[in-house]
């Protein structure tokens, strides 16, 4: 009989060591990103394939469509600052401090959502859409709206997420390793979007 | 480290990107390139995993782990490009 179970008593099983001495559930985060960013990737890469196969891909981004572009990064890339402080905050133990950083970030997503259907709404005012495309190439509308609209997906989800797991540390039934998990999604929201920009947007203004 | 030299750097990688992102802006409307705008997006992926994502501090057999398989699985992909080249020239088969 082994010694944890002449301790433990009969039946107690011996704790495994953490994985990459991190717990469990962050290495579970961690996987979850790398296949994430695979199909991040694997939906670049059939843009790419479109527009280098397209003879007449739009490039009708005007500088208003940019500056909006460049509004929604930098609230994007600051809602990242800010659930790393509030992260910082709880491996401290300020539990205010994390919580008032997490809403904020939670408050900077749903910015940049409403800032996104804004745009999107102005694109199919002007006919644009999944199906239909008035510049050109019609998959232009079914790739543009299809990666932004599963970025667009993460971002949302990981609002009510953060909410949800904040609103958990606040009770005591999640601690500072979830705060921590869940802004590693976040960032890898952020890190999504550094890629979709140039692509999607800043390879096709309007000269 | 000091918990007030963190936030320092943070704050630093967070101006970095942004202002690799005022770059990448720039760049777009004077000679835009695929490969260089790509480049600087890595570099923004990279300072964001390292230090956002805190992946600089963790174990190396972690970044052993995740890093050279998703960049492979990423590399890989480039294989598309033949036929991406074939079908814009109406080719029945690749060169």
């Amino acid at each position: 009989m082994s010694e944890a179970n002449l301790t433990m008593g009969h039946g107690a099983g011996v704790m495994e060591e953490r994985p990459f001495a991190i717990p469990s559930k962050k290495l579970v985060m961690w996987l979850f990103i790398i296949s994430d960013a695979c199909t991040f990737g694997a939906m670049l890469f059939a843009y790419g394939y479109l527009r280098n196969a397209s003879p007449d891909w739009p490039h009708h981004f005007q500088t208003a469509s940019i500056v909006n572009v460049a509004i929604m990064t930098f609230i994007l890339v600051t809602s990242s600052l800010t659930m790393l402080i509030g992260t910082r905050a709880a491996k401290a133990g300020d539990k205010a401090g994390a919580l008032r950083f997490t809403f904020i970030t939670v408050v900077l997503g749903l910015i940049f959502a409403a800032l996104h259907l804004r745009e999107w709404s102005s694109m199919i005012h002007e006919g644009v859409s999944l199906f239909h495309n008035e510049w050109g190439a019609p998959l232009f509308g079914a790739t543009f709206f299809g990666i932004t609209g599963l970025h667009l997906a993460h971002v949302i989800s990981g609002a009510i997420a953060l909410t949800v797991v904040a609103l958990g540390y606040k009770r005591g039934r999640y601690n500072s390793d979830d705060i921590e998990i869940w802004s590693l999604y976040w960032h890898f929201v952020d890190l999504v979007w550094m890629f979709v920009v140039p692509m999607i947007y800043l390879l096709n203004v309007a000269q | 480290m000091s918990a007030e030299g963190s936030l320092k750097t943070d704050l630093m990688i967070y101006v970095g990107i942004l202002a690799l992102a005022g770059v990448q802006i720039f760049m777009a409307y004077h000679s835009p390139g695929v490969i260089r705008m790509l480049l600087i997006a890595a570099i923004q992926a990279f300072l964001a995993v390292m230090y956002f994502m805190h992946l600089r501090d963790e174990q190396s057999t972690l970044r052993l782990a995740l890093i050279p398989a998703t960049l492979f699985v990423l590399v890989m992909m480039n294989m598309v490009w033949a036929d991406s080249f074939r079908l814009i020239q109406f080719r029945s088969f690749p060169k």
